[in-house]
């Protein structure tokens, strides 16, 4: 018998809505109410809001977070010092295989909050606590805590309009308190995953109906489900858990040396790493432009008439009107220019190698 | 928005509309919401010919990709190529301008065994 899907805060708002709700990581989430592509399009012209209650937020306090998250995490914590400030990071094994990838925000004096992967929450949580010196607390707070994602080149004023007069908004990848509509407490993160500014807003679990109505009061605003998430987040070539990388797949290999730090000394999975740059990855995390029919993960990739790999993540761009993919591709493959068959069903079209993101043409991008 | 009661349906949620012994073949209301916005059409060429129950094609959205079979068998004498280029008609006017194929039919009792809209109607509330 598979465990019976959680339902989010938000549930009985989707069905009011008319979503389409699907199983996804446990979870009964929207993938989409009215459809994708109107939905994709009103995050890339407005705003679209997202209920993303189903990830997971941990958080890590006390005298020896610091130094713990530091040793346990990809990306150099020293860089978010000041309050507030956030950072994208990965969580490794001692092989340097990718356990999670999440966004740490030091969001008070000794404490940093985790938001990380739904489907990886209660192993994050474990590896976390298996991990942690004696003067680290860890707190699961997924529970109890809701998540909105407003996304969208309007956003923050609908946020500041909420938040009223004396607010000021966060810089990108920082968060700020804020009250909306005078009285409902929030963490207002500048963070996001559909290469559009915005935020994502932490409240109380039993405040995210409340803050989910006030903010569809707003004629901008267009409910968005899973499916424009995907597609807006694979037009940016962001990688998605599970379908571009996983305990199988170091940084290295994912494109994800960027928030890899050498410098900060020695971390878990460090010493793999220093090996896997050393000798140079095998396969690289590769982006694909494809005409003619639209890829799914899995569609064998063939080279010459070898198949060389299978297509990771793979969908329609709403922006582009083609097919994307990603694919580990041999590292000689991985040239942008690089032409390669993709198997789709019975077609076969040509994926051609292309530089990350698909789409550069964003509010992220101009602000 | 209803299934219109001058044509019958298959369980595969195909429209047939027939004239003569030529049969319209489109896909469903009902059909074309369950895909999402449609993407992409493969259909078959004018001059092929189908068989009741066997595939002739492809429609894929966004999310999902689905095959297309054919209701009645027969030869295909007309094939809609708008489709190609703005498939989206098929989610916008799936009973009419976004009609599939035209199909000469040979056994005409294959149409006698579709499904009245209201009872696929039914089919779909059920399922």
């Amino acid at each position: 018998m598979p465990e019976p899907l959680v339902r989010t805060p938000l549930y009985d708002e989707h069905l009011a809505l008319g979503a389409r709700m699907v199983p996804f990581a446990g979870f009964e989430m929207p993938v989409q109410y009215e459809g994708i592509i109107d939905e994709h399009h009103a995050v890339r012209t407005r705003v679209g809001i997202f209920d993303v209650c189903h990830m997971a937020e941990l958080r890590v306090f006390g005298f020896g977070a610091f130094d713990f998250l530091q040793k346990t995490l990809t990306n150099d914590l020293s860089k978010i010092g000041q309050l507030g400030r956030a950072q994208y990071t990965l969580m490794l094994d001692d092989d340097a295989g990718i356990l999670d990838d999440l966004i740490v925000y030091h969001s008070g004096d000794l404490e940093y909050l985790i938001i990380a992967n739904a489907s990886n929450r209660v192993a994050d949580f474990e590896w976390l606590a298996a991990h942690a010196p004696d003067d680290v607390e860890l707190v699961d707070e997924s529970d109890r805590t809701g998540l909105i994602a407003v996304q969208g080149p309007q956003a923050l004023a609908v946020i500041a309009d909420l938040a009223g007069p004396e607010w000021t908004a966060p810089a990108r990848f920082s968060l700020a308190e804020a009250t909306l509509d005078n009285a409902i407490p929030c963490l207002i993160a500048r963070t996001g995953y559909t290469g559009e500014d915005g935020v994502e807003i932490l409240c109380r679990a039993s405040d995210a109906a409340a803050v989910w109505r006030l903010l569809l009061s707003f004629a901008q605003v267009t409910p968005a489900g899973l499916g424009a998430r995907d597609t807006l987040r694979l037009e940016m070539g962001y990688h998605l858990y599970g379908n571009d990388m996983d305990r199988g797949v170091d940084p290295i290999s994912a494109g994800l040396g960027w928030v890899v730090n050498a410098a900060k000394g020695s971390f878990v999975g460090s010493s793999r790493i220093a090996e896997i740059r050393a000798s140079g990855p095998a396969r690289r995390l590769s982006y694909l432009r494809v005409e003619g029919a639209i890829p799914r993960p899995g569609s064998p990739i063939l080279h010459e008439g070898t198949e060389v790999s299978k297509v990771a993540s793979g969908t329609f761009s709403p922006t582009l009107e083609c097919g994307i993919a990603t694919a580990y591709l041999p590292s000689e493959l991985a040239q942008t220019g690089t032409e390669l068959e993709i198997t789709i069903r019975k077609k076969h079209v040509t994926g051609r190698v292309v530089s990350a993101p698909f789409v550069t043409s964003t509010s992220l991008s101009a602000s | 928005m209803s299934h219109p009661s001058d044509r019958v349906y298959s369980k595969d949620h195909e429209w047939v509309m027939v004239d003569g012994d030529i049969a319209t073949v489109g896909i469903s209301h009902f059909a074309q919401d369950q895909l999402g916005e449609v993407v992409y059409i493969e259909l078959p060429e004018s001059g092929d010919a189908i068989v009741a129950g066997d595939t002739f094609g492809e429609i894929e959205s966004v999310k999902s990709v689905s095959e297309l079979y054919a209701p009645v068998t027969g030869e295909i004498i007309e094939v809609n190529d708008a489709l190609g280029d703005s498939p989206e008609t098929v989610n916008s006017d799936p009973h009419g301008e976004g009609w599939m194929l035209k199909i000469r039919v040979a056994d005409s009792a294959q149409v006698d065994d579709l499904m009245s809209s209201e009872e696929y109607d039914a089919f779909v509330t059920e399922s």
